[in-house]
């Protein structure tokens, strides 16, 4: 047998093309109960069930915000939560045509004999979660590898690791209905230029893809989550037809164009930034048979979270500061971002933190 | 550093990209002394080198032939050939506009303790060969790894060997100025279905893709020969959308879109069949970032060889008879052919089971 044909062949096809419409792209909204602590610590408020579903409202039901996203990833504990109202957020998001995400790894632990490289865990007994997650109306799935540049990292041995690690969960979410985001991310902390990160990301991804045909998964049914090619967060920052250039190039050279589309994390991106990055890479002329979209998490609520910080009052002034973001990088799907309009506060902030722990 | 880009990168990746110029394809005229014996004595013909020179020369030189060619796989005793009248070969191509191409593997040997597999030898001293050839006019070459599919077969070794020597002369070639057509060639040989045949060939790419990687190779400074996807040569035949869908996807899943061009091995089809599917894949819908062409020997020779017979006064008969192979083949890259009439010459199956080269 080729790759996985199994009973959710055609549908995996259909969602995970619908994901990659243009025009439309993902809200990573799957912050684990202690990262949005963090989140929520930083806006001076309480990291309780009621703030975190609060949270999670106030930017589900953003009026107009939905029609540019296919997908929003969510955590465990958000799949199951619902409206003030009472209407479950599964719900509010199939009827505005969003699927449902869940992220589905259970964070990285360190690689022994290595400085400090990690893999990812959440294998065990992935399949039973993933059929009660199906049964609660996810569609896709997020697991997140982490690599990091160093003088002799990323070594064969965490390149290895996360590759196998991905293709497992991969092959295991696809028997069990769920589209797999495969995110390799390689971390921009370093003083290396931009030719060495796409090195390394070529390297990283060939052994992804690589991985995923060893495990005969259908790549028809995945999507690809990348870092954009960029210099390290200490070196000098260099243009955005350069990131699109160096990035599409890679994408290029490693990923077939039989997965539908490129999901970009922001990493630790201003909101500005990476819309800007991804817009040139819209504009980028070259071959590209993969749509170029966002899955973004700090980089599309960022200035929402600091609107809001946690009062009633402020909901729809956070409301807009949403809006405005989905908008801009919609447009930046279809590289005709103009930049820089209605920038709320914190926009143009970077939301890089050295060493950067999810 | 990700991909090679020594003093030939900018070259590498344009003479790819003119390979691949859609409506032309390439010519393989590169059989081994042993192997063009076998053609020539299958027409009567002595297998001396003035025999070989003037069929060599009646394919170069037949009348806008070659405007449908963007490169020709010599022999290294052709490439320094000359024409009766004392041109040489090399610049009768590239006064036409195609580019000199040149075989450099030296063929397959066993691998013990597998079931016939073979791997291809020809890496030592290549890059000093692969200079010389440069000088010699030469701009792109060929080396051939063979695969098949059995019940256990190919083996994890067979594709991991062939894989490793593919990246090994591709990238020897690039850094001597030769753009390398990778060819993971899987033998029709057996009964197996379509499915079979796609599963074979979606690992085999695979595992020849992550192998360029690891060599560094300039992905945009190749090409890729590869076989169609069909069913194995005892099984029944099946229409040419199939195995354009079939083969087709199984490149989606495997060829980069930094690959300029892939230019198909007719193994044992018929001149027709070869083209017919060749058109067929160029007809179906959806997304295909590499041009998809021809590198056919027997698939553009057969009839041609047919006519001449080795005889001076069926030259021009024998050139137009080509012409009309390379201009189906043209037309099949643009996905305009109509097909010619059934029977014939061009209908005849070339399949020679366990085909040694």
């Amino acid at each position: 047998m080729s790759c996985y044909r199994g009973k959710y062949a055609d549908e995996l096809i259909a969602n995970a093309a619908y994901i990659g419409t243009p025009g439309k792209g993902i809200l990573a909204a799957d912050e684990s109960t202690g990262t949005i602590g963090k989140r929520l610590s930083s806006i001076n408020v309480e990291n309780i069930e009621s703030n975190r579903r609060a949270l999670r409202e106030l930017l589900f039901c953003t009026p107009g915000a939905l029609q540019y996203l296919s997908g929003v990833i969510l955590f465990e504990e958000t799949l199951y939560q619902k409206t003030a109202a009472g209407k479950p957020f599964v719900d509010v998001m199939k009827e505005a045509g969003v699927l449902p995400g869940i992220k589905v790894d259970k964070g990285t632990v360190e690689l022994a004999g290595t400085d400090n490289e990690t893999t990812t865990q959440g294998l065990d007994g992935l399949a039973q979660r993933c059929a009660q997650y199906y049964t609660a109306g996810a569609r896709f799935a997020k697991w997140r590898a982490v690599l990091k540049i160093g003088p002799n990292e990323p070594s064969q041995l965490a390149i290895t690791e996360n590759a196998n690690g991905l293709a497992r969960y991969a092959i295991i979410c696809q028997e069990n209905g769920l589209v797999p985001i495969v995110e390799p991310e390689i971390l921009v902390d370093g003083s290396h230029d931009i030719a060495k990160c796409a090195d390394v990301t070529e390297r990283v991804l060939a052994a992804c893809y690589k991985a995923l045909n060893d495990h005969k998964v259908l790549l028809e049914g995945t999507l690809l989550k990348p870092n954009m090619v960029t210099p390290g967060s200490d070196s000098k920052k260099v243009a955005p037809e350069v990131v699109a250039e160096y990035t599409v190039r890679a994408l290029q050279r490693t990923m077939p164009p039989a997965v539908p589309a490129v999901v970009f994390l922001s990493g630790g991106q201003s909101e500005e930034e990476a819309t800007v990055n991804l817009n040139a890479m819209n504009q980028y002329k070259g071959k590209k048979p993969w749509t170029l979209t966002f899955s973004f998490g700090r980089a599309l609520q960022q200035s929402t979270l600091k609107a809001w910080s946690g009062k009633e009052e402020n909901v729809e002034k956070a409301q807009a500061a949403f809006l405005a973001r989905c908008k801009a990088n919609s447009e930046a799907t279809l590289g005709i971002y103009k930049g820089g309009s209605g920038l709320s506060e914190g926009a143009s902030e970077s939301l890089h933190v050295k060493d950067y722990k999810y | 550093m990700s991909a090679f880009v020594g003093k030939y990168a900018d070259e590498l990746i344009k003479n790819a990209k003119y390979i691949a110029t859609p409506g032309k394809g390439i010519l393989a005229a590169d059989e081994s002394t042993g192997t063009i014996g076998k053609r020539l004595s299958s027409i009567n013909v002595e297998n001396v080198e003035s025999n070989r020179q003037a069929l060599r020369e009646l394919l170069f030189t037949a009348p806008n032939a070659v405007t449908y060619l963007s490169g020709v796989i010599l022999f290294e005793e052709t490439l320094y050939q000359k024409t009766a009248d004392g041109k040489p070969f090399v610049d009768v191509l590239l006064e036409a506009n195609v580019l000199p191409g040149i075989k450099v593997d030296k063929g397959v040997v066993d691998l013990s303790g597998t079931n016939g597999e073979t791997t291809t030898q020809g890496l030592d001293g290549l890059g000093a060969r692969c200079a010389k050839y440069y000088e010699a006019g030469a701009r792109f070459a060929k080396w051939r790894a063979v695969l098949k599919i059995g019940a256990t077969e190919p083996s994890e070794l067979s594709i991991q060997q062939n894989a490793q020597g593919l990246a090994r002369y591709a990238i020897i070639c690039q850094e001597n100025g030769l753009v390398p057509i990778v060819e993971p060639e899987i033998l029709t040989d057996g009964s197996h279905d379509i499915k079979k045949c796609a599963y074979a060939t979606e690992m085999v790419l695979a595992a020849v893709y992550k192998a360029l990687n690891e060599q560094h190779v300039l992905l945009e400074g190749t090409l890729l020969k590869p076989n169609m996807v069909t069913p194995g040569s005892d099984s029944p035949k099946v229409a040419p959308e199939v195995i354009a869908e079939y083969t087709v996807t199984a490149l989606r899943r495997t060829v980069p879109a930094a690959v300029p061009g892939i230019v198909f091995l007719s193994g044992g089809q018929s001149e027709e069949q070869a083209t017919v599917n060749l058109n067929a894949m160029n007809k179906l819908e959806g997304l295909k970032p590499w041009t998809l062409t021809f590198s056919f020997g027997r698939a553009l020779q057969s009839s041609t060889l047919k006519t001449w017979g080795g005889k001076k006064e069926n030259v021009a008969a024998a050139q137009a008879v080509f012409l009309a192979r390379c201009k189906a083949n043209s037309d099949a890259t643009l996905g305009k052919y109509e097909g010619e009439g059934a029977g014939g010459l061009a209908s005849e199956s070339l399949y020679v089971k366990g085909y040694k080269y």
